[in-house]
């Protein structure tokens, strides 16, 4: 099952802390492969947002290089890869609006334009995670954390992302929510399992047992495989 | 239609310059304790504006375009750097950004001025080319200023909003573009708020000193309405060029943002 190519290979990744000596991320390696579900576990300080952070390309390194399908990923074929390779934070960022203008917004981007936004799709999904449709009209400032990180994770899956880095994007929802989120995860993973992979990085033991197939431990900064 | 115009003796001088005592008593009665920087504005006022009325008498003598023009460069770069002194960032360069951008803002709008709409003779004659770029760049300085600052408050409040959106695939300007947009209107705001009650509320300084020096009103009004327009765009231009500037300063072509090159600077 290995023998297939890597959706994302990360080479020999290096971060300095900025303007210091200390390291963040400190020569890691790491290759994700389609069907997969990954879990990265290690002590908060460890390195685990760093290294989500750098595989979306969303900060600078010092050195290493991302391959996305075997190609290095470039100038302005990032916005294209982050489009495919989504990087979910622990505490989203929600716009001003509604949360329906909220799942809207991506699809003005040059990227996500050819594509509508799916109101019958996105409803479904919410059924799935507990809520109807009037969530659609919240206003998003007066969301809890657990109903951001649901908006946050609808808004990421309705793309039709590729791979999803989930940093603790489960962890303000309640224990009904995050049953229905991970099997709303495994099912998308489900559906295309040659072309989908998922990155969990979770504090719950419990969960990263649930939700991953292969683990792999940070510890300052750097990557050891556990199995 | 010249109007005889009254000369100042050094007495006269004197006596305006004592009406510092009316801000000195205020400072003593009420206890504010202003009196030592009052002192230093006093002294500071009187000493600047001499020196440069020195400057300037020497210039006009003179007048050489190189002359001029090696002024007018001073003053630019003095502009520019003053425009970043109460901005509540920085980032690595931001010195430079503010200068060129003041620099060629400015110069344009002091070229269209003196080439096309008022044809001095020369084109650097001191007496026109200095006080109207003088004009355009104090009005560019504070919106550099003001749209810069913005532009901080904003890429740093909606960090993570600015992120959330580069991490679904936007690119560097979809992502910027809410914030530069911010940036430029607040930038814009003054001088615009400045043209609405023009002559209402205030009489412009330029138009005030024209009067003062016996030009008939609607001469100096027809200065001042080319001045307002002049700086207008200047303003416009100074402020798009610098907050432009440090968008690709601080997002690369990598789509990513810098934010660690951000300081905050109050």
């Amino acid at each position: 099952m290995r023998a297939r190519e890597p959706l994302v290979k990360a080479c020999g990744l290096r971060r300095r802390v900025p303007g210091g000596d200390e390291l963040l991320l400190d020569d890691v390696r790491l290759e994700v492969f389609p069907g997969e579900r990954l879990a990265i576990t290690g002590p908060s300080g460890s390195g685990k947002t760093v290294l989500l952070r750098a595989i979306s390309l969303l900060d600078p390194v010092d050195g290493g290089i991302i391959h996305w399908r075997g190609q290095p990923v470039i100038g302005d074929e990032v916005p294209a890869y982050r489009g495919q390779v989504i990087y979910l934070h622990q505490r989203p960022a929600l716009l001003e609006g509604s949360v329906e203008e909220n799942l809207k917004e991506p699809f003005r981007f040059a990227i996500h334009r050819a594509r509508r936004f799916d109101r019958e799709h996105v409803v479904a999904l919410l059924r799935e995670l507990g809520r109807d449709e009037s969530f659609l009209e919240k206003p998003s400032r007066d969301l809890s954390g657990g109903e951001a990180q649901v908006v946050a994770l609808l808004r990421a899956i309705q793309l039709r992302p590729t791979l999803l880095l989930l940093d603790e994007a489960t962890a303000s929802l309640d224990p009904a929510t995050v049953a229905a989120a991970e099997d709303l995860l495994s099912r998308w993973l489900a559906d295309a399992p040659s072309d989908r992979a998922l990155v969990w990085v979770s504090h719950d033991a419990e969960q990263t047992r649930r939700v991953a197939d292969r683990t792999v431990r940070m510890n300052a900064g750097q990557c050891e495989p556990e199995r | 239609m010249e109007r005889p115009y009254l000369e100042l003796s050094a007495w006269q001088l004197a006596i305006a310059t004592s009406l510092i005592l009316i801000n000195g008593a205020i400072s003593a009665l009420l206890g504010l304790g202003l009196g030592r920087r009052l002192l230093v504005a006093a002294v500071r006022t009187v000493v600047q504006l001499l020196l440069v009325g020195l400057v300037l008498e020497w210039v006009f003598r003179f007048s050489r375009w190189y002359v001029v023009l090696g002024l007018l460069a001073v003053m630019t770069v003095v502009a520019g750097l003053a425009a970043i002194q109460r901005v509540g960032f920085r980032y690595p360069g931001m010195w430079l950004s503010s200068v060129v951008s003041v620099w060629a803002s400015s110069w344009l709008m002091g070229a269209a001025a003196v080439f096309a709409i008022v044809p001095v003779e020369p084109w650097y004659a001191p007496q026109y080319a200095i006080p109207l770029l003088g004009m355009i760049l104090g009005n560019a300085l504070s919106g550099i200023s003001l749209g810069l600052d913005r532009l901080g408050e904003e890429l740093i409040g909606r960090r993570p909003q600015v992120e959330a959106m580069l991490a679904l695939g936007a690119t560097r300007w979809e992502a910027a573009r809410q914030p530069i947009r911010q940036a430029v209107r607040t930038g814009m705001i003054p001088i615009i708020n400045a043209m609405m009650v023009v002559g209402i509320v205030s009489l412009p300084g330029m138009m005030t000193g024209q009067l003062l020096a016996g030009v008939a009103p609607i001469e100096a009004v027809k200065y001042q309405i080319v001045i307002l327009f002049l700086i207008a765009s200047g303003t416009a231009l100074g402020t798009v060029g610098v907050v432009l500037l440090s968008y690709r300063r601080l997002f690369n072509s990598d789509h990513q943002f810098l934010h660690q090159l951000m300081k905050e600077s109050r």
